[in-house]
């Protein structure tokens, strides 16, 4: 079963590769996830639609406007971004003081609508995205393996992203406005704050994470509608295994879990699809919190 | 109004019972009359979702846990009981028992799992867990995969009824329903009820009290885990298959708003809102694929405005405790 065929070392680095891929969407997707908790203790269940739109208005703004990939990789963060602080100020701000528990219903609700949408007008099956003209060359001759320029692409950016993220939030003053919000809102809105705000602002930047990570996946995955819907409950997996609330705990766990599902493919590829909800398992009996989280 | 709130709802001669008490024969003569109205085998689909409704509420309305993965319990019975009745040739009730055990044991250690978290957390864990049954059935020789398990004979009840007679299984299956509606109503009005309500307003304070929370919850936990079961074994008798779709995400996320649109910790809300759910997929069949965009705009809708649900409101209207 485990050395029942032999395995080469380009397969390993193969799916170690994968891995790392789609442990970038993990991670960018559970910390959009971990931003959004952070401010307005909510879980965003239409974070996995909200990832799909971003890959399809990166697919309109090439195919509608002519606008190539550069151009979807900063425009549909913008437009999926204002479209989260819509959904915010229209809808979410409604449930402020209420059980959290409304807003993983609402927006569980919208993730349904929105990811149907797409699907009664696009069908199930993707839609082609090529992959950008500047990373498109041969792929790369590393010595041991022959890395593809967009993975690398992809695999660098999305770290860059994540980590200036945590360096935004962690380190600068705007950050320590935005935590000192979420410990105590009423005393950051004396200080002339403007809270309801920064919330708005807070949602549309965790759901413009999310529609990067669509961009990043539209030329590897394609654009399907329900691309959201697989990764949503993996990036729960991620979430709860890394433990909420920490953003630095769910970058980390989003990089090595992928590598994690890339490795099990090689190994034992039966189990690829649930390796990961059986970590959750055992982290839960373990570590209720999370490898990184603060006891609840 | 007598002193103890648990013995009032269970005697007919207080408010309480005989308002629950005159609901309840309302709902007898509904089920007795529907199958001369409706098409008999969309009544009994309806009822299968009805309890599964009915045990999910017993956490979301009485314990305050809101679980994002019931379909991990109503799918595998199903998939065990038709299993059970086609390969190794059970009767229905014991297949229906076999796949209710496998609930309640896969709800044992779903619940070992999860209750330690609370809140936003503990829906998430059922999400993940749910989606890992599923995988699962994908991947089980047992399950078909896509083609699910086809044609499970109805075979004779208790070796005696024929259940391959449509009226002997609308009996079968309203029987079965109705036990399951009131295993709910007994565990909701009874001392343990009592004790999950309390948990579920001021969980420290249970505690402080002396009660083990995290028993109590596994206990309720597991109860649901096995009476949605119970739903979805009999569900697979009446249809005669088990498919993909009963395990599936999108199934967890029906019975969540089946209980939100009737009306979650409502004893009748859920029967309701499964009638409404069910009711609509099935004469809001000609928009097709619309079907699940009005599901979700209908849940947003609620969410938004209408949070008590059907018969919350009608409950708050006419001050009856329903």
């Amino acid at each position: 079963m485990f050395l029942g065929h032999a395995i080469t070392a380009q397969q390993l680095y193969g799916q170690l590769l994968v891995g790392l891929i789609n442990g970038s969407f993990y991670a960018l997707l559970s910390l959009g996830l971990a931003v959004i908790f952070g401010m307005l203790n909510i879980v965003n269940f239409a974070h996995g639609a909200l990832y799909m739109v971003g890959a399809f208005v990166a697919y309109f703004l090439l195919h509608g406007l002519g606008l190539n990939y550069w151009w979807a990789l900063i425009g549909s963060p913008l437009i999926v971004g204002a479209l989260g602080a819509l959904i915010e100020r229209t809808l979410l701000y409604r449930l402020r003081g209420l059980d959290p528990l409304y807003g993983l219903l609402l927006t569980f609700g919208l993730a349904l609508v929105i990811q149907r949408l797409f699907q009664n007008y696009f069908g199930a099956s993707g839609l082609p995205y090529d992959i950008p003209p500047g990373l498109s060359g041969p792929p790369r001759n590393l010595g041991f393996m022959y890395l593809p320029n967009y993975r690398a692409w992809v695999i660098v950016f999305s770290a860059a992203v994540c980590f200036s993220t945590w360096f935004l939030i962690e380190k600068t003053k705007l950050g320590a406005y935005l935590r000192a919000a979420t410990e105590n809102p009423t005393l950051v809105r004396a200080f002339g704050v403007n809270v309801p705000r920064m919330i708005t602002l807070t949602y549309g930047f965790g759901v413009a994470l999310a529609a990067l990570a669509g961009v990043l996946a539209a030329p590897i995955n394609q654009v399907r509608p329900g691309m959201g819907a697989d990764i949503i409950a993996v990036v729960f997996a991620v979430v709860v295994i890394g433990g909420m609330g920490s953003i630095l705990g769910s970058i980390v766990t989003g990089f090595v879990l992928g590598m994690v599902e890339g490795l099990t493919k090689v190994f034992y590829p039966e189990a690829s699809n649930t390796v990961i909800f059986v970590i959750m398992a055992i982290v839960l009996l373990i570590k209720p919190a999370g490898l990184f989280g603060r006891v609840a | 109004m007598s002193a103890n709130p648990v013995a009032a709802t269970m005697n007919p001669f207080t408010r309480e019972g005989r308002e629950f008490g005159v609901v309840f024969v309302i709902m007898l003569v509904l089920i007795g009359a529907a199958p001369f109205v409706a098409y008999p085998f969309f009544v009994m689909q309806a009822l299968c979702f009805a309890l599964f409704a009915c045990a999910f509420n017993l956490l979301i309305g009485y314990v305050g846990l809101l679980s994002f993965g019931h379909a991990m319990f109503l799918g595998s019975a199903s998939y065990v009981c038709a299993h059970a009745a086609k390969v190794w040739g059970l009767d229905p009730e014991l297949a229906i028992l076999t796949g209710v055990a496998c609930s309640g044991l896969l709800g044992l250690v779903a619940g070992v799992l999860s209750i330690r978290s609370q809140g936003i957390y503990f829906a998430m864990i059922t999400v993940a867990l749910s989606q890992m049954i599923y995988f699962f059935c994908v991947e089980a020789p047992f399950t078909h995969g896509e083609d699910g398990i086809q044609g499970v004979p109805q075979g004779r009840a208790f070796g005696l009824i024929d259940l391959s007679r449509p009226a002997a299984l609308y009996v079968f299956t309203a029987a079965i329903f109705l036990f399951g509606f009131l295993a709910v109503y007994r565990a909701v009005n009874s001392p343990f009820g009592e004790i999950l309500k309390a948990i579920r307003e001021n969980e420290p304070r249970a505690i402080s009290l002396g009660y083990r929370v995290a028993r109590y919850k596994l206990a309720a936990f597991v109860l649901s885990a096995a009476l949605a079961g119970l739903a979805g074994a009999t569900k697979a008798i009446v249809v005669q298959n088990a498919s993909l779709t009963d395990v599936g995400f999108a199934m967890s996320g029906e019975v969540v708003l089946m209980t939100l649109l009737g009306g979650m910790g409502t004893l009748y809300g859920p029967v309701v809102g499964a009638l409404v759910v069910v009711s609509m997929q099935n004469y809001l069949a000609q928009f097709g694929q619309w079907v699940t965009v009005i599901q979700g705009a209908v849940f947003v809708a609620c969410v938004l405005t209408f949070r008590r649900g059907v018969v919350g409101e009608i409950g708050k209207a006419l001050k009856w405790s329903i």
